[in-house]
């Protein structure tokens, strides 16, 4: 079972969020992370870069194979986790701590799901 | 539907993430991951399943020309316990595959190859097998599993006589008894590292596997996967057939002139290859200088011109580099040439590296 924290809020296609003071901090999840096995690159936007909600914002490379990540929010990135630039293994070992941006002067977000509600969306997947 | 090798239930009891691959269900990885089972490989020893693989059996009194007609190779001059490697090839030139063929006596051979081409090379050797030859597709009666790694021999003395293994690279030995269990021993792979492969039949795969992962267990023998046999054979730059070859590319385009002996008499293709002189494009290793990892199937450019297209490409996790092989014109095949490959629309910058990528001490 993968490791679905209660305190965070979820994207159907395996990112977390969570928010503070109006600033939303994206990651990908335990379950997205072992999916696409040991990450290897992170192509991530830039501060100042807009995200909008349901669009691909970075792309993961795992050995074998790319895939993207999507922003469950529309806003504009106020800060990113450059420590994942060199070492995209922290995401392996600690999906909710290597958080990958932070997003701020947010005006939408898609419909998140709790903990519960996410937890049945990756059963359907395995 | 995807067929299970006689090893399945072995691999969800490892725990493997079992995918389809060439009309298999096989292991993409184990717990562990690539990475750890790329590193067991190379530095200490690693296991994998690779019963997929088709095995034909050459028997008769004109087996030896019947392999020297269909194969490139040159098969004549070879003792028994000898293993070489080959390409079938089209009347064009192109590759229909590439195989390992092991000498078992004058009239009998053993063929090993790609478990996605069993049936197309079964049907192409039939039709031009000489009279004389019988051939017999013998895969569903065998199990196989390789042992690669430094620490391999280690692993297979506490199980049978050492003395019996074969000593030297491509040679192998029948008959060897490994956990009781009688086996046929080969020192071959594809991973760019010593090793063996070891095959019996199919019934006793399970008992062979768990033998060799308990007598493994103080040499850090570990599991591995689809996934590290791909990035372990980048990283030697062994080529793969439907990446560095297939039908509309050479085997002397795709660098295997070793295993091409255009002075035989004779083989099918050898007139067209002989017909199109050199070869025009060739195949290089690339290494990343920019930010990126490369796939297949991307355009290379030099210049801002076209020049050919990556055939595999991967994070090699051993040496810790983005690394690729591409198919390009010969003009830019230099070492030391700068590219720029896209990748999804972005240019990431790439120079032509000496070949193997990794070689082992």
């Amino acid at each position: 079972m993968p490791n679905i924290p209660e305190n965070l809020r979820y994207a159907a296609s395996h990112e977390w969020v969570s928010e503070e003071d109006g600033i939303y901090t994206i990651g990908i999840t335990d379950f997205a992370q072992d999916s696409l096995g040991d990450l290897v690159f992170i192509n991530l936007p830039q501060v100042g870069d807009d995200v909008e909600a349901g669009e691909a914002f970075c792309d993961v490379e795992s050995v074998k194979a790319v895939s993207d990540v999507f922003s469950p929010v529309t806003g504009t990135v106020v800060e990113v986790n450059e420590e994942l630039i060199d070492a995209p293994e922290l995401v392996n070992e600690d999906p909710y701590g290597a958080w990958f941006i932070r997003v701020g002067d947010v005006t939408e977000t898609e419909e998140l799901l709790d903990a519960a509600a996410y937890a049945e969306v990756c059963e359907n997947e395995e | 539907m995807d067929r299970k090798t006689p090893l399945y239930d072995v691999h969800v009891a490892e725990g493997g993430k079992i995918v389809p691959f060439a009309g298999w269900l096989l292991p993409v990885q184990y717990p562990t991951g690539i990475i750890a089972e790329h590193e067991a490989v190379r530095t200490a020893v690693g296991m994998f399943d690779v019963s997929h693989m088709g095995e034909f059996l050459f028997t008769g009194p004109t087996a030896l020309d019947s392999l020297n007609h269909i194969i490139t190779n040159d098969y004549s001059a070879m003792p028994a316990g000898k293993v070489r490697y080959g390409v079938l090839c089209t009347e064009d030139g192109g590759c229909i595959d590439d195989l390992i063929v092991y000498k078992f006596a004058d009239d009998k051979w053993f063929v090993v190859v790609n478990a996605s081409n069993r049936i197309k090379d079964f049907a192409h050797m039939s039709e031009n097998v000489l009279a004389g030859t019988h051939i017999e597709d013998i895969s569903d009666t065998l199990a196989e599993i390789a042992l690669q790694g430094p620490r391999a021999k280690d692993v297979l003395a506490k199980l049978c006589d050492a003395d019996q293994l074969p000593a030297k690279y491509y040679t192998c030995v029948r008959h060897v008894i490994v956990a009781g269990i009688d086996c046929l021993v080969s020192q071959t792979g594809y991973t760019g590292e010593f090793g063996y492969e070891l095959y019996c039949t199919a019934d006793k795969g399970p008992e062979l596997w768990w033998a060799l992962r308990e007598a493994g267990r103080e040499f850090g023998l570990i599991p591995c996967g689809l996934g590290a046999r791909d990035t372990l054979r980048l990283e030697a730059s062994m080529p793969l057939y439907g990446h560095e070859m297939d039908e509309t590319v050479s085997p002397l385009e795709t660098g295997l002139d070793f295993g091409v002996r255009l002075d035989k008499d004779e083989f099918i293709g050898r007139d067209a290859l002989i017909a199109a002189g050199e070869p025009k494009r060739c195949r290089v290793g690339l290494e990343v200088t920019g930010r990126g990892i490369l796939r297949e199937h991307q355009d290379v450019y030099r210049n801002g011109e076209l020049i050919g297209h990556t055939t595999s490409g991967t994070f090699a996790p051993h040496l810790k580099k983005a690394i690729a092989m591409a198919l390009v014109g010969v003009e830019n095949a230099a070492v030391g040439t700068e590219v720029e490959v896209d990748v999804r629309g972005r240019r990431i910058p790439a120079v032509v590296v000496p070949m193997p990528f990794y070689k082992h001490a």
